[in-house]
């Protein structure tokens, strides 16, 4: 508490109360509002300064107000006069005010949520104090012309870097892969994501220590856990200094507890650090390529923190050849080039083509918020209508205050205030509206957002909103209303001019073209979804469940678990693999063939399986045959995929040799394609090699299909646990996995879709209230029409017809705009679909069975209406 | 002169400042009005109040007192005015009279 006297009160609103007090009260002012700011800082400086703020403004009263000069203010009062006319207004025509605010209303909040969201993204990972000074080392590898950018990096390049470029450094953190482990403490197992982790991660990471200090990775058998994991793991006992199990391999000590990770951070899943070194040590993977110095296995991740003086930029450049300088010979084909991927651009930029970075996810966010200001410039377009429309009601008002004597500016105050009015009111609505559905949006947006209502910044922003939004919705029809000519105004002879009627339409135009843009953008989306949805897999997914096997619990018992699992009834069959369905995780390259070009680098994705592989997943095969216990040879044998056939160039594969190295390799089959990454791209060429020992890492299971699933997991279960009880069971559906993958596109189509929806509902809105204005000034027309035999039909005809054209219009405007954008979004994916008329047909006849719909509402009500009333009034 | 009239607030205002005699300003009669009502008012009411007892001639007010926990600013020290003394007698009268004239029978019910 000390440190009081040093708090200061924001300074931006001391200049407001300098601007507006008197000056011989403003000394005393200040002098009060701090001796009170003193008491509240017990309360905390954030209260505060909010107590602070909310006083100061609360001084802001006429009395002090150092343009009031003591006597009476014309000024105030017109501007009083100004809200209360508008406010009348508004309660005279409770259709045009409801639909004015509706429509603003969904306009704005629409606007705030892609706000929150921006805002959200944006502030992706800036939790970590470092955020602008970290990145990860990465690489660009060259095949055959084509660069691949890939995260994995060799095991002796954070040494290098240590000791030959230290100085640009200030943290060299070398870490595995972040995923699931199995943590044990007595009896108690659970499966938590984690990694190990040079000691210096703790720094970079800025993690927030509970308990313990950030120096606890020292010690090479110890853990940090996050609080969540010491919760489920220890409880509300005192973790610190427990002894616990990682994998039911490696022993450590608690050494320290961190506050977990938020959710906006790409660490967020990190649940658990366990040294690297312990890594290094425990795994004779690891420890033989620390021994080898092997530069040219890329199995590991490397975090840096720069020193406060050098650029991220410079830096790149000065590590770039830093692997391939020390690369034989031989293995320097691919050129590969490091390079820093800056922590800013980790979340929303981060895809690669040819070595480029082509944007991520920050190409959505520019397109949402482009969205969001066209459906607020929509709800905008409705008032300019609507008041223009209505500009003869208001008149004979304007013609009066001209001849009391009122000037043009004034005319104009007094309309900007009935639109800020008019906003204000939308704003409340929409701060509601916001509130109330957040909690919905946020699961389909997939991320937690909520309204900071008490951020003073979010108000000070709301106030710059609604003044701009007030201004756009405004400044037309108060230009155009303060423009009239009070002669003609107050004879009565006013009609609304042609320009006004031109404009109105081109509006309507503006309108349609957008929402009808945002039709068709929803249909080639969704399907685009559908599409590539419906790429044949090449393998049954339904019933099938994968297990990671993170220990060595189940090394040498596959016969054993197999058969068990088969006699228990729960599954039909069983397979090893050293990728998960939904994943390829190793590619090599170093293969030949005969009558291969030598010139020709081929790489290709391996996948090590079990004999039993085909029957498990069921995967078709073109040529040749499957593997087969019966014959010894296989474990040798290669099967290809119907790409890789098409890669290699080679007519008939089966019965050729291939050499990886210096063995050699008989092809005995081809299946078809298996859809196992991106459904959007092709199949890359894939070599299935049979491997019981090494690289099988994931247990894939066909559950019994003739039993619910449950009874077959239950049986799964307990012969897992019999077998090796010390590991948890934790069963992926590959169908789930398999429908993550359409998770990105799927949450554009949602929003593309509300968006729409929206659009369209508050140009409707629009037109409803103009169909509902124009029926209601042609109504002695109509009247007349009707006397001399126009039919129902005819005035429906005239009344409508109008609308229709300019709907036409907007399609016509809408179209090539949208084949433009829409083609240079799916040349995004490499398997698309192509843009056809239908879509176009669709979108046009949907806006015109929309506007229809809205206009006909009042057109046939006027058409019904007796004419001999309506000729009557007057 | 038109005579003046002053609102109940205003009246606890002017009373206040009379209590506190030569250390009446705005937050020691904001902590003065809490303590003996329980009324939390803002410091900005009760400035605004003391002003316009001022512009009616009830108070009168000099500067004085800087001091740290006022960031060096001086604090306007408000006291009465004839009129004002005058102003809290007149109401008091009234309402001793009022009080007074009351009859019997409304207590003993």
């Amino acid at each position: 508490m000390g440190e009081m006297n040093k708090q200061q009160p924001p300074k931006w609103i001391n200049k407001i109360l300098d601007w507006y007090c008197k000056e011989e009260y403003v000394g005393e002012i200040y002098g009060d509002l701090m001796e009170l700011y003193d008491r509240w800082l017990e309360e905390g400086k954030f209260k505060a300064n909010a107590k602070y703020v909310l006083n100061a403004i609360l001084f802001m009263r006429l009395y002090n107000s150092r343009f009031n000069s003591g006597q009476n203010s014309n000024k105030i009062d017109m501007f009083k006069n100004y809200f209360k006319i508008g406010y009348r207004n508004l309660l005279r025509n409770k259709v045009y005010s409801a639909i004015n605010i509706s429509g603003l209303t969904v306009g704005m909040a629409i606007t705030m949520f892609i706000g929150l969201w921006i805002k959200a993204e944006l502030s992706y990972n800036t939790s970590h104090d470092n955020y602008d000074r970290i990145a990860q080392v990465i690489q660009h590898k060259t095949y055959n012309g084509d660069i691949r950018t890939n995260e994995a990096v060799p095991f002796p390049i954070g040494d290098e870097l240590e000791t030959k470029y230290g100085d640009y450094f200030k943290h060299v953190v070398m870490t595995g892969w972040t995923y699931d482990h199995i943590l044990s403490h007595q009896n108690l197992r659970i499966i938590k994501k984690g990694n190990y982790m040079d000691v210096q991660a703790p720094d970079l990471l800025s993690l927030e220590m509970i308990k313990g200090t950030r120096a606890g990775l020292i010690d090479p058998h110890s853990i940090l856990i996050s609080e969540s994991t010491a919760q489920s793991l220890f409880g509300d006992s005192d973790a610190m200094g427990q002894v616990m199990e990682v994998d039911n391999e490696l022993t450590v000590k608690v050494t320290g507890i961190y506050k977990d990770l938020p959710s906006n951070s790409s660490f967020s899943d990190l649940h658990f650090i366990v040294p690297w070194d312990l890594y290094v040590s425990s795994y004779a993977w690891v420890t033989s390529a620390k021994e080898r110095q092997a530069w040219d296995e890329n199995s590991y991740q490397l975090f840096v923190q720069i020193s406060d003086l050098a650029t991220m930029a410079d830096v790149s450049e000065r590590i770039k050849n830093v692997k391939y300088d020390r690369l034989e010979e031989n293995q320097k084909y691919s050129k590969p080039e490091m390079f820093l991927h800056p922590m800013s651009d980790w979340h929303l930029r981060s895809n690669w083509e040819n070595g480029v970075k082509t944007g991520g996810l920050i190409q959505y966010v520019w397109l949402f918020g482009i969205i969001g200001i066209f459906v607020l410039t929509l709800a905008c377009v409705n008032f300019m209508n609507l008041s223009t429309a209505r500009s003869e009601k208001r008149a004979k008002e304007v013609g009066i205050r001209k001849s009391f004597g009122t000037l043009k500016r004034q005319l104009v105050q007094q309309f900007l205030c009935e639109s800020l009015l008019v906003v204000f009111l939308a704003f409340l609505l929409a701060i509601c509206l916001v509130a109330f559905i957040t909690p919905y949006v946020g699961t389909m947006i997939g991320y937690e957002m909520d309204l900071p209502l008490n951020d003073l910044y979010f108000w000070l922003i709301s106030i710059v909103f609604i003044s701009i939004t007030g201004f756009l919705a405004g400044s037309y029809p108060a230009l155009y209303l303060s423009s009239l000519k009070p002669i003609k105004a107050l004879k009565g002879t006013f009609k609304v001019g042609k320009t006004a009627v031109v404009f109105r339409r081109a509006l309507v135009v503006f309108q349609f073209s957008v929402s009808v843009l945002l039709i068709i953008g929803t249909i080639v989306v969704l399907e685009q979804i559908q599409y590539t949805k419906d790429r044949p897999l090449g393998y049954n997914k339904d019933g099938v469940i994968t297990i990671e096997l993170s220990t060595s619990d189940f090394e040498g018992k596959y016969n054993l678990l197999r058969n068990e699992l088969i006699s228990s009834g729960g599954i039909v069959d069983m397979t090893e693999s050293s990728s998960p369905m939904t994943q390829v995780e190793n590619t090599n390259g170093g293969f030949s063939w005969q009558g291969k070009d030598p010139g020709f680098k081929p790489s290709f994705s391996i996948i090590y399986v079990t004999h039993d592989y085909g029957n498990t997943v069921n995967w078709e095969l073109a040529k040749g045959r499957d593997f087969s216990r019966d014959i010894s040879t296989d474990s040798t044998a290669y099967i290809l995929n119907e790409a890789a056939v098409k890669y290699m160039g080679m007519e008939n594969p089966v019965g050729q040799n291939m050499k990886w190295g210096r063995n050699d390799h008989k092809i005995i089959g081809v299946v078809k394609n298996m859809l196992m990454e991106s459904p959007s791209k092709p199949v890359r060429p894939t070599i299935y090699i049979i491997d019981y020992i090494h690289n099988t890492n994931y247990i894939t299971l066909k559950l019994n299909p003739d039993q619910s699933v449950r009874t077959s997991l239950g049986q799964v279960e307990s012969v897992l646990n019999d077998i090796a009880p010390k590991v948890p069971f934790n069963p992926i559906f590959v169908d789930q996995e398999y429908s993550k993958k359409f998770e990105a596109e799927e949450r554009v189509a949602s929003l593309a879709g509300i968006f729409s929806i929206l659009a369209i509902f508050i140009s409707c809105l629009g037109l409803f209230g103009l169909a509902s204005f124009v029926a209601e000034q042609r109504r002695k027309e109509i009247g007349i029409r009707k006397v001399l035999g126009a039919t129902l039909l005819n005035l429906w005809k005239m009344l409508t017809s109008e609308f229709v054209v300019l709907v036409i219009l907007s399609c016509l405007i809408a179209s090539p705009i949208a084949y433009y954008a829409l083609s240079s979004w799916l040349d995004n994916y490499e398997y698309h679909i192509s843009i056809s008329w239908w879509f176009f047909v669709v979108a046009t006849i949907s806006a015109l069975a929309i506007t229809l719909f809205t206009v006909s509402f009042h057109s046939i009500r006027a058409a019904k209406m007796n004419p001999a009333k309506s000729l009557r009034t007057e | 002169m038109k005579r003046v009239t002053i609102g109940e607030f205003e009246e606890l205002c002017l009373l206040m400042v009379g209590v506190l005699y030569e250390d009446a300003y705005g937050v020691s009669v904001k902590d003065e009005i809490k303590n003996r009502t329980g009324r939390d008012v803002t410091i900005s009411s009760i400035h605004s109040t003391l002003v316009r007892l001022e512009k009616k001639g009830l108070l009168k007010s000099y500067m004085g007192g800087a001091n740290e926990i006022r960031g060096g600013r001086a604090k306007r020290i408000f006291e009465m005015t004839a009129t004002g003394k005058q102003a809290i007698n007149e109401a008091r009268d009234l309402r001793n009279q009022l009080y007074t004239d009351i009859p019997k029978l409304v207590w003993e019910k």
